[in-house]
Parts: structure tokens; C-alpha cells; sequence
């Protein structure tokens, strides 16, 4: 960890703590946000994290520029990663088929692998969340074996269905609700993602781990997932 | 009951306040009023908090009408307001009687008006806020980040305070082609030094592409040198320059993380003064320390005193 403060704004400050992606990362940056919400506490108004950074929008109207930098100083003073245990594990239901998730057959054509294998090795990891973004509730995980990575779509999906869980590079993702997107997409999980009346709104957190579980049809159904083809909703 | 019907409308007349905080590391987006001065202005004329829910007019093509007599207040662009037909300015609490329209009807000077109720219009808090952001389907009227329509009726619970007028050296001069003041960023180094003489010395024109997430702009091409960048958190007012080499300023609704380099971001008092431009608009970007442009905000917090 090397740890640099850089200006985003006039109210934003960036503290940025690794230059590459990594799993481990994740600890440090746990323990860095509970941190500077501790020390920056009521004059915090957000902070966003996302990979190897934590961008602290602070409130300018309480603190100088050179306040900020002194507080952030304070919260990593003896900083020490977290333990593994901080994060929730999620376990996500999939339906894993051609129907939801289209892209299946080219992983598998690019992989060298047989279908079924395809979903064998993206069930079998267990996940980092990264960062929330893109949308409310959008959990950027990874990272998936590189054998299954696959770039994103040349052109992008219009409308994506709720629930669709896809690969782009070597992330992997659930789209919480419809949108426009560019995944290339395995299957769907009947979970809710985002939901405004649930306490912290999104299941996944910034730090959680997620498991995907590949389950039949019936289950899916029973979930209270939709089945309607992606073809049929576009 | 209701006090006012809103008669006409459009899908850029939106509910908003400073926007939804706290939940933006869940991809939640800032939201808000594009123009976060002019807001505070409308809720200032009547005593309101300087937050609360006032309407955002983009472009006119707003019309309400009064269900028992009431006192509003307009600020912001001047969209050709008229009460029954006859012209009224903005920057003032105004009456309405019984049976009275306002009408927004079309850009004269500047682009975003702002209309505040006393103690502010009435909406349920999404998230802590009635920010209306389409996209995400959260805020407005109705919690699900609809525009305001035509039928649609309106409510507030305050009390009017005295009427004001907002003196002229408080009213943001939206004529006013001063540069735009750009705190430098992190990435700043990492453009060559004739995009870094561009950015500072050439015109930049404001594409029609255009809205609450993001506003390009046109002009020289810039070209950034570094490495390919990671996504992390993006600033109000962050102006980014993606492969094409043609700057994009990012607004209230834009997504939370993003890989693009960027120059740094506009002050929250240039951002107010951008959202304010229409399209074919012409400005300059001036360099700014954030040290500097903190004491300058200072200086303009207190101006509501």
C-alpha cells in the first residue's frame, strides 16, 4: 500500500491506496473507510470507494481544503487491514441458460470449454465486490478465472433484463434493475438487488463477497424470478 | 388539499432539492439542482431552508394554475415568465390569486428556472431526498423519478415570510462570459503541454448533447498521455476527457465511478453558471487552486446571511 492524496474538487479529496487491482485490496479499504468516517463524522457528506481509491466529499462549508488533508492524515495513522470477516457473503441463485444468458456459448467457444464448465467455474469462486456503480445497486466482483474472461459486447444490449449476471474483462456482475449494458450474459438470479425500502438499500456492499449458485429452472421460478427470454423483452 | 394544478409540462420539469447524500457508494447518484445557486436564491426569497424542494424548469414549457391564492418564488433563468399574460421577473416572491396561471414559456435568458413554494413543495424523501432522477427511478411527486406532468397537482406546508427581492449584486449575472473557474486535478500533468495551452487559452463551445448527466464540449482536441486509469469516484462539476480528445463536464445525475482522465472539476459557482448555458454558447475554462477557490466560496456562503 502506498497511500497519496490527490485534489478531485474543490470539496473532494482522493485518497488513493494501490495502483492495481487486487482482491486484497479490499481489507486496506475497508479499514481505511471506517476510518475517515470516524474522524471526518458529520462533516462527511459521501465516500466512494472503487478499487484502489476512496474519494471523500467532505462539507466545505465546515472544513478548509487543508482541514480535509489533515483529517485523512489522522485516519491513516497505524492503518491495519481488516480481518476477512468484515464483508457479508452473499450466495446469489443463477439460472444459468442460453435463454437468460446468450453469451454462454461464446465463453464457452472462447474458452475451449463445454457449457456446463463454463458454469461450473464462475459458481465456484468466491467474489470481492470492488465498487457500486454504473447503477443503484451495480456490484462490480471479481476477479472471474482468467479463462473465462471475455470483453465487453462490441455493441451494447439496448435493454438488459433485471437479474442478468454477465462477465466483462475479468469482472462479473448482476444487473439490478433494466438498463442499457454491455456484459456478456450467463444467466439471471431472481434476487433483488437494489431495493428502497430494504436497511442499506443495496444487498451487496462494497467489501461483501458474493457466491453465485447454479439452480434449475423450477427453483428460479420459485424464487420469483422472470423467465421471459432477453430477446422477448428487447 | 391541493393548491396548485400544474397544466403544462415537459419531461426536463423536475423536482429537485441539493441532492441525494450518503448513498452514493451503493451507485447512487448525487442528483439535484443543476443550477445550486439559483435554488438557494428561490427558497432565500421566501425564508424557506436553502434546500428545499423547488421546481427545475429547463427550457419553459411550464404552466400551473392556482387552486386558492398563494405565494411563490422565481429564480434563475428568465424563461419568459407570465402571471395571466403579463410579464414578471424573476429573482422575487410573487403572489398568485385564486384561479391565476403561471406560465414558463421559453428561454430568454439562460436556461434553468427555479420555482419554490413556501417551506417547499411537498415530496416524499427517496433515499433522503426528492431529487428526481429519471434514470434511477427515484424522487419527484411520486418517489419513482418521474417528471412533473400535466394534471399533476401540488402541496406545500409553509407559511410565506415578507416578500423579497434579491438586490442585483446578489442576482448571478447570467450574461457573464467570465471564465469558468476549473480546479486543477490529479491527471492534470498527464495532458501535453498544447492541450494544456488549449484548455486555458481557446474558446469551448457547448454541444446540444447536453443533460443532467454530462455537457460536452467542442474545440481543440486534447490529448492525455497516461496510463489507462482505473474507475474511481467522480466529483460534481469533474471534467473529463474521454479517447475522442472532446471534454465533457459531468453534472448531477452522472455515474458515480469512471475511468476517463480529467483536468479536475468545476467550482460548485461554475457549475451554477454552466447550467445556465444553452447549446452553441461559447466560454473559457481559468485554472484555480482549490485553496483559493475555498476562500472564493466562502465569501459567497456568507452573501445569504
Amino acid at each position: 500500500m502506498n497511500p497519496r492524496v490527490e485534489v478531485v474538487a474543490l470539496d473532494c479529496l482522493m485518497l488513493r491506496l494501490f495502483d492495481e487491482i487486487a482482491e486484497t485490496n479490499m481489507l486496506w479499504m475497508l479499514a481505511a473507510s471506517e476510518r475517515l468516517r470516524a474522524v471526518f463524522a458529520g462533516h462527511l457528506i459521501d465516500l466512494v470507494p472503487s478499487y484502489t481509491t476512496l474519494m471523500v466529499h467532505y462539507d466545505l462549508s465546515a472544513l478548509s481544503p487543508a482541514q480535509a488533508r489533515e483529517l485523512i492524515a489522522e485516519a491513516l495513522v497505524d492503518l491495519a487491514p481488516n480481518a476477512r470477516a468484515a464483508g457479508q457473503c452473499h450466495v446469489l441463485p443463477v439460472w444459468y441458460d442460453l435463454s437468460v444468458g446468450p453469451e454462454l456459448r461464446l465463453l464457452a467457444e472462447r474458452s475451449g470449454l463445454a457449457v456446463e464448465e463454463v458454469i461450473r467455474r464462475h459458481s465456484a469462486r468466491e467474489y470481492q465486490v470492488f465498487a457500486l456503480g454504473f447503477a443503484p445497486g451495480f456490484a462490480f466482483m471479481g476477479l472471474v478465472e482468467e479463462v473465462l474472461a471475455a470483453p465487453r459486447l462490441n455493441t451494447p444490449r439496448k435493454k438488459v433484463a433485471a437479474g442478468s449476471v454477465g462477465i466483462a474483462e475479468r469482472q462479473t456482475a448482476a444487473y439490478p434493475g433494466v438498463s442499457p449494458g454491455g456484459w456478456n450474459l450467463i444467466g439471471r438470479t431472481p434476487a433483488k438487488l437494489f431495493d428502497r425500502h430494504r436497511d442499506g438499500y443495496s444487498l451487496m456492499q462494497p467489501g461483501d463477497t458474493v457466491r453465485f449458485e447454479a439452480v434449475s429452472h423450477a427453483e428460479f421460478i420459485n424464487l420469483g424470478g422472470d423467465d421471459t427470454p432477453l430477446e422477448a423483452q428487447a | 388539499m391541493s393548491r396548485l394544478t400544474i397544466t403544462a409540462s415537459t419531461p426536463l420539469c423536475l423536482l429537485q432539492d441539493a441532492g441525494r447524500f450518503g448513498v452514493r457508494h451503493l451507485g447512487v447518484t448525487q442528483g439535484g439542482a443543476a443550477d445550486g445557486c439559483s435554488m438557494s436564491w428561490a427558497n432565500w426569497l421566501l425564508g424557506n431552508a436553502l434546500d428545499a424542494t423547488v421546481i427545475e424548469i429547463t427550457l419553459g414549457g411550464f404552466a400551473l394554475v392556482a387552486e386558492e391564492a398563494c405565494c411563490l418564488a422565481l429564480a434563475g433563468a428568465d424563461l419568459g415568465a407570465q402571471i395571466d399574460g403579463q410579464p414578471l421577473a424573476p429573482w422575487r416572491s410573487f403572489k398568485l390569486a385564486k384561479g391565476q396561471t403561471l406560465q414558463l414559456t421559453q428561454p430568454l435568458l439562460g436556461a434553468r428556472a427555479y420555482l419554490a413554494a413556501p417551506g417547499g413543495f411537498a415530496a416524499p424523501q427517496v433515499l433522503g431526498s426528492s431529487a428526481t432522477v429519471v434514470r434511477e427511478e427515484l424522487g419527484g411527486l411520486d418517489g419513482m423519478g418521474r417528471p412533473l406532468a400535466k394534471g399533476a397537482t401540488l402541496n406545500y406546508d409553509g407559511h410565506p415570510g415578507q416578500m423579497r427581492e434579491l438586490p442585483r449584486q446578489h442576482q448571478p449575472d447570467l450574461r457573464s462570459n467570465e471564465p469558468l473557474d476549473l480546479v486543477l486535478g490529479a491527471q492534470i500533468g498527464q495532458f501535453s503541454g498544447q492541450s494544456l495551452f488549449d484548455v486555458f487559452n481557446t474558446a469551448w463551445t457547448l454541444d446540444s448533447r447536453a443533460d443532467r448527466m454530462g455537457i460536452r464540449l467542442l474545440g481543440k482536441t486534447l490529448a492525455y498521455q497516461g496510463l489507462p486509469m482505473i474507475s474511481e469516484g467522480i466529483p460534481l462539476g469533474a471534467v473529463q476527457v474521454p479517447p475522442d480528445g472532446q471534454p465533457i463536464v459531468l453534472l448531477n445525475d452522472r455515474q458515480t465511478i469512471g475511468g476517463y482522465p480529467r483536468l479536475g472539476a468545476l467550482t460548485p459557482l461554475a457549475l451554477a453558471r454552466l447550467a445556465q448555458y444553452l447549446p452553441g454558447t461559447s466560454l473559457r475554462f481559468r485554472p484555480v487552486l482549490q485553496e483559493y477557490a475555498w476562500k472564493k466560496h466562502q465569501h459567497y456562503l456568507r452573501s445569504y446571511l
